[in-house]
């Protein structure tokens, strides 16, 4: 009987859809990179749950049932390879996040123009970050504001979202008159026309890698090697830039 | 251990209490008494924070008090600063959503009051006031103490609320929900589980209080 449950449990073949657990900034862009992988790969099933790499982190680490993980920040992958959760030699950058400041289009700061100085004008009562505790995207808007001299002067300012998508709703809503997101989000179909954004230069804050690794799950499975591979390839990188999301450093 | 967010957490539900009682009990009292026909809506109004996820309602309120709203602006014209990461705006949202907890249990107290005592009362001369002071509170208090705990209470373990309109500033609005949720996001499973366990521990020992105190009440009837 039990012999009979294992094996249910083992028989793992080619056909199997692989389920990706995908950092939330990636919504937008892992439509269009779906579409072109299932093309290219006739009969490979996949499907995505979108959320915070750090939760997904911590349910992998609970055995949550994804195959592969695409994480917002390389160092969640790094230490499930580590832990031995993850395919060893799996691990792989796909992306660099960019930040910028954004504000919405209404609003009279023309931060394309000022740059930093948009933080100075006198409106600007609230500057919606992600929280550099645990937000690669917060940690990157708290260094790149350090390498700016202006963090000091600056730091009464901020709140904090849990997340880049909070971050934006803060903005978005009117609630803080400014913030620093994701270039992805910038992006975003749903936000592309509602604001205008200054790039924050890339070289002012540590790059945001973004890295993915196949889970044990998922071990032998040729779809997750092939969505692997392709994740990597040039077609796929067009997709990601449009999408704002620049390539993996080397 | 992040005391600064387990006091702000404590003020805020102490506040919330504070504020609910006041507005809490004349609304339960015209709920439990009008005999309006358009009762039920309010009814449902006063219902509805138990329906809609915290998200919602946190984005709503986001909304209803950023600067861009009627509300937010006149109290930003008026007080000079802005409700959306602030103790008060943390206030009024907390308020709303543990609205039900609080107007409930006094709405049915006040609903199971002996209507003989209350015209007995009348009768006598007491005017309408007095005897709501004088007669129905005192029969009332089980239901009152009921929903002023379940809203400390409510308050306390309050999350999804708060991450929409609090923007997580240190003594400010960064609740001690808030607080587990970063430790966790960081990793630091074990100061989380530290502050959980807090958490765990006081929760049980106010509530085991006031039950304890409410039963007392129960054994000793008042005069």
């Amino acid at each position: 009987m039990l012999a009979l449950i294992g094996l249910c449990g083992c028989g793992r073949g080619p056909e199997q859809p692989v389920t990706i657990a995908a950092a939330a900034d990636l919504q937008f862009a892992m439509e269009d990179v779906l579409a072109a992988f299932r093309a290219a790969h006739m009969g490979m099933d996949v499907r995505v749950d979108y959320g915070s790499s750090g939760s997904f982190y911590a349910q992998i680490q609970n055995h949550a049932p994804f195959d592969l993980f695409l994480s917002a920040d390389i160092q969640y992958p790094r230490k499930l390879a580590d832990e031995g959760l993850a395919v060893s030699g799996s691990l792989f950058p796909y992306a660099t996040g960019r930040i910028v400041l954004w504000t919405p289009s209404s609003s009279p700061i023309d931060v394309s123009r000022l740059g930093w100085a948009a933080l100075d004008d006198p409106a600007v009562h609230h500057i919606a970050v992600a929280n550099p505790d645990h937000a690669p995207y917060g940690r990157a808007a708290v260094a790149a504001m350090k390498s700016a001299g202006i963090f000091d002067r600056e730091s009464n300012k901020l709140v904090m979202g849990e997340n880049i998508s909070q971050t934006m709703q803060f903005v978005q809503s009117g609630a803080a008159e400014i913030g620093v997101v994701a270039l992805s989000l910038a992006l975003a179909p749903a936000v592309r026309d509602q604001g205008k954004y200054w790039e924050i230069p890339a070289d002012s804050y540590p790059p945001i890698e973004q890295g993915g690794v196949i889970l044990t799950r998922a071990r032998g499975s040729r779809t997750a090697s092939a969505l692997r591979e392709y994740l990597m390839s040039a077609a796929c990188r067009d997709i990601l830039k449009r999408y704002g999301f620049y390539p993996p450093k080397n | 251990m992040d005391w600064q967010a387990i006091w702000l957490s404590i003020r805020l539900a102490f506040c919330t209490t504070v504020v609910l009682l006041v507005v809490g009990v004349p609304l339960a009292a015209w709920l439990a008494f009008s005999g309006r026909r358009w009762r039920f809506l309010v009814e449902a109004l006063v219902a509805l924070p138990l329906f809609l996820p915290p998200t919602v309602l946190g984005f709503y309120i986001l909304l209803a008090i950023g600067p861009r709203s009627p509300l937010g602006a006149l109290y930003g014209r008026v007080t000079g600063s802005m409700l959306p990461f602030s103790f008060q705006g943390l206030l009024i949202a907390s308020a709303l959503y543990s609205l039900p907890f609080a107007v409930q249990p006094v709405a049915g107290a006040f609903h199971a009051v002996d209507r003989k005592l209350v015209e007995a009362s009348w009768c006598l001369g007491v005017s309408r006031m007095a005897t709501f002071r004088r007669v129905i509170v005192p029969l009332a208090r089980q239901g009152i103490a009921t929903g002023a705990i379940l809203s400390f209470a409510h308050t306390m373990g309050e999350f999804g609320v708060v991450l929409m309109v609090g923007g997580n500033i240190a003594g400010v609005t960064r609740t001690i929900s808030i607080s587990i949720y970063d430790q966790v996001q960081a990793l630091r499973y074990d100061a989380a589980l530290e502050t959980s366990l807090l958490l765990l521990g006081f929760s049980f020992v106010v509530l085991a209080v006031t039950y304890a105190l409410q039963r007392r009440v129960w054994i000793w009837p008042m005069n």
